[in-house]
């Protein structure tokens, strides 16, 4: 015990040196460091509470996924009744039941080709082979249901998470913020962490909005009264108005923002306006819907609600156009954002939000480091004043281990939280326990009457296995809060860990290279403890 | 230079004999922490109850009545306000409002609003809003946590030791836990994910004691073959005290700085984990140690045991079952 081969006791001093090389970086001004070489130009990254900043968990929402996937059906199998091969099927009844798209043939004898028109709306989900969505059925001789099937759900869900995740990214880029986070949560939830922003309420109102631009023909069949009342004549629907009131628009669109390529904000008679400019597909499909329409109103809706309803005076041909309406220049701007990075597949909710202040970020890590000094310091005092030389060995090792947990916590790129202060603070007070247990093995080894070599290399064979077990206890608790936990919690069980490991090494190898070092000089033949 | 010695050598304390006591007062305060707990309730904060959470920060001394009528004028909710920490920087919490997701991030605005209103150079410190359903999880979650942890590291202990000593362990858990809650129910301090990364420190940490005693009684066991069982666990407490208390102290010392000078944010955590760590080193001498007498843990409880083949001889009946064909029938005996 008291004998190290000479490589253990110079890998050991290695093992703190590297510790103590990576941990350097974080006492320098952060430019410095920049240009130091690799991995040394790292510091340890700051969690959000410490260096402010939100936290944004968005829900997206699948009851509406679900609804427009069967909007979607319905409009596809009106097209292919329609379409159908040997003449149109007339069928009445049209519409979704029960999270089901269902019709019934006027004519019983159309059931065949009606179903095989129908078939060629159901793909394969999952691969190949795999079963077909919807789901579709003659019921009675003459009904026909499509059902959705739950796989083809799945699916559309997977697809439109992905695609969600990236216009928030694009939007989150939009804003030119520092080093975001998003990520995918479970099945339908994504999670935006957004260092040292100034507005947190700006870039949630970006997140929320879908941003789902249509250009419809204005209804001008409609009568006013009803349209007041809310209802609409058949292809028709009534939307709200940006300004107030409400209006009669066709159902259909005559084309969506899915084929805008850009849009800035800019001025139009001294009112801020947002321009926009289609693909040339969309350039081209904009220029026949306007040559046909012209004298006609068409209204420009945002996620449901119609913006302005201006007259088509002329042909727009080049493929670009402006949207006029009540906006300042922020909403312009905002309005600008949302187009440029295309609409969300479905809408999300903010359900969880935490935001840090940045001053209060720095107050945080001030007590923190005021709690740590002050832990550190009071250990010390007292471990000295109860173990005397072994205590200053102790009190070594300690200072080593935090040395060690900073350097590697820096090293794999973990983030300190306050509950990882919290952590190293408690990790203090417990990394002293293993030479406790040493020590007051020692002193009862002492009081036997052994020697005192005999009494050290007892004391630390002693009391190893009873500090192995109880570490591992600790080691389960915060694996268990790693896997439960989320943000910051995390961020405390990753330093406790790690400093469990940190302070076993430096409680248990480094005071016996420091004890052993000091008996090959001395010799003692007594041992005060 | 002399050393400090809080638990002199010859320190030879009979833990055992208030055993009785001991747990019947434990049991109680454990009845009475569940019973505080259920009637009371915990004062969950954002994370458990949902709603909203804002720290603001004035100019000068905050006027708590005036921002309480300004808030609560909103209809978004009666609000609790305290003065976190200083007297200029104030802590508004508001239930959820109905309608969820929306109604949250809607009543955040309205309050920002009200308060940028008052004072215009307010510092918003915080804003945290949970939706009932995220709270829901965040509920369930951490008490699955706390539940694995327990449950996890006592089987740890039923392995390297012995049931009862597992039992032991689980027991001196479920106090330190439940006389945890009962001490945040009794103060009111705000409980939320934080306190739940606490209690399973405690879990941790609290059993730190409790094997150290385990792990000399087994010593013992093997070493005094013939020492009463009583006798025994009290050597070893004993032997273990000084260990005990040092440690506790170094624990107590750090997390009293964390207390004192870790911040508000950080106040409920380190509290939680203070008096985890008190209850829990009063748990491993009064609790866990005794109930090992309870169990039936005697000299015989680690004596090595014959191993494989030895073992199965010792059950006959047991011994040629491992032969049987498998395909007799067991019906054909009689």
């Amino acid at each position: 015990m008291l004998d190290i081969a000479p490589w253990k006791r110079r890998a050991i001093w290695i093992v703190c040196l590297l510790g103590l090389l990576f941990a350097l970086p974080n006492f320098f001004p952060e430019e410095q460091v920049a240009r130091w070489p690799a991995p040394l130009d790292r510091q340890l990254n700051l969690g959000l509470d410490l260096r402010g900043g939100s936290h944004i968990l968005l829900e997206a929402d699948i009851a509406e996924l679900r609804r427009l996937k069967l909007e979607s059906l319905e409009d596809q199998v009106r097209q292919e009744l329609r379409e159908a091969p040997g003449g149109p099927v007339s069928a009445t009844d049209l519409g979704i039941r029960d999270g089901a798209v269902s019709f019934t043939l006027v004519n019983p004898a159309d059931a065949d080709r009606a179903l095989e028109a129908m078939r060629r709306l159901a793909r394969p989900v999952a691969g190949l082979g795999g079963p077909r969505d919807p789901e579709v059925s003659l019921l009675d001789g003459d009904r026909i249901l499509l059902a959705p099937t739950e796989a083809g759900l799945a699916e559309a869900v997977e697809s439109a998470m992905a695609q969600t995740v990236e216009v928030v990214r694009r939007r989150i880029d939009e804003l030119g913020t520092r080093e975001p986070t998003i990520v995918r949560q479970g099945r339908d939830r994504v999670l935006v962490q957004v260092p040292g922003l100034q507005d947190p309420e700006a870039l949630k109102q970006l997140l929320g909005r879908t941003a789902r631009l249509e250009f419809k023909l204005v209804d001008l069949e409609a009568d006013p009264a009803m349209v007041a009342e809310g209802r609409a004549p058949p292809g028709s629907q009534v939307l709200p108005l940006a300004e107030g009131g409400q209006i009669a628009v066709r159902r259909r669109a005559i084309i969506t923002g899915d084929q805008l390529v850009d849009a800035q904000p800019s001025f139009q008679d001294g009112q801020p306006v947002v321009s926009f400019r289609f693909d040339a597909q969309g350039g081209r499909r904009f220029a026949r819907v306007t040559q046909e329409n012209v004298g006609r109103p068409f209204a420009i809706i945002l996620d449901g609600v119609v913006i302005s309803a201006p007259r088509i005076n002329e042909p727009i041909l080049g493929g670009s156009g402006i949207i006029s309406g009540q906006f300042t220049t922020e909403s312009a701007n905002e309005l600008a954002i949302l187009l440029r990075s295309g609409k969300l597949p479905v809408s999300l909710k903010v359900v969880e939000e935490r935001t840090v202040g940045p001053d209060l970020g720095a107050d945080s890590i001030r007590a923190g480091a005021i709690a740590s000094i002050v832990a550190v310091a009071l250990v010390a005092l007292f471990m000295i004043a109860t173990y005397g030389r072994f205590g200053v060995y102790s009190v070594v090792a300690l200072v080593l281990n935090a040395v060690l947990l900073l350097g590697i916590l820096t090293l794999i790129g973990a983030t300190l939280t306050l509950p990882g202060i919290a952590g190293f603070v408690l990790t203090v007070g417990a990394a002293v326990d293993a030479n406790v247990l040493i020590n007051e093995r020692i002193r009862e080894e002492l009081r036997r009457g052994r020697s005192v070599r005999q009494a050290i290399e007892n004391g630390y064979s002693l009391a190893q296995g009873t500090i192995f077990d109880a570490n591992i206890t600790n080691v389960i608790a915060s694996a268990i809060m790693f896997y439960f936990g989320s943000g910051p919690v995390k961020g405390f069980a990753v330093v406790l860990t790690i400093g469990i490991a940190t302070s076993v090494f430096t409680a248990v190898t480094v005071t016996r290279v420091l004890v052993s070092g000091w008996y090959h000089r001395r010799r003692p033949a007594a041992l005060a403890l | 230079m002399r050393l400090l010695k809080l638990v002199p050598d010859t320190t030879n304390i009979p833990f055992l004999r208030v055993r009785h006591r001991a747990v019947g007062l434990s049991a109680l305060l454990l009845l009475g922490s569940l019973l505080l707990v259920a009637v009371r309730g915990l004062n969950f904060g954002v994370d458990f109850a949902g709603g909203l959470m804002i720290e603001a920060r004035f100019e000068g001394p905050a006027e708590l009545e005036r921002l309480r009528a300004a808030v609560n004028r909103l209809g978004v909710g009666q609000a609790a306000l305290q003065s976190f920490g200083a007297p200029d920087t104030v802590l508004i919490r508001l239930p959820a409002p109905p309608g969820d997701a929306e109604a949250v991030d809607a009543a955040v605005k309205r309050v920002l609003g009200a308060l940028r209103g008052l004072d215009p150079s307010v510092e918003i410190r915080r804003v945290e809003t949970v939706s009932g359903k995220v709270s829901g999880e965040l509920v369930r979650k951490g008490a699955l946590a706390i539940l694995f942890a327990m449950v996890g590291i006592s089987l740890y202990i039923w392995l390297r030791f012995e049931w009862q000593f597992g039992v032991g362990a689980l027991l001196a858990l479920v106090h330190d836990v439940g006389l945890t809650l009962g001490f945040f129910a009794l103060t009111r301090l705000e409980f939320n994910l934080s306190t739940v990364a606490a209690i399973l420190t405690i879990v941790g940490y609290s059993l730190n004691d409790t094997i150290v005693i385990y792990d000399r009684i087994r010593e013992n066991l093997r070493k005094y073959r013939r020492m009463d069982m009583v006798s025994l666990l009290d050597l070893s407490v004993n032997e273990t005290l000084a260990r005990t208390i040092v440690t506790s102290l170094t624990m107590i010392l750090a997390l009293g700085a964390l207390v004192l000078f870790g911040g508000e944010v950080l106040f409920g955590f380190s509290v939680a984990m203070l008096i985890g760590i008190v209850i829990g080193t009063y748990s491993s001498i009064f609790i866990a140690a005794p109930l090992l007498v309870w169990m039936g843990v005697g000299p015989d409880s680690f004596v090595t045991k014959p191993a494989g083949p030895e073992g199965a001889e010792r059950v006959p009946g047991r011994a040629p079952e491992p032969g049987k064909a498998p395909g007799r029938p067991r019906g054909s005996q009689p």
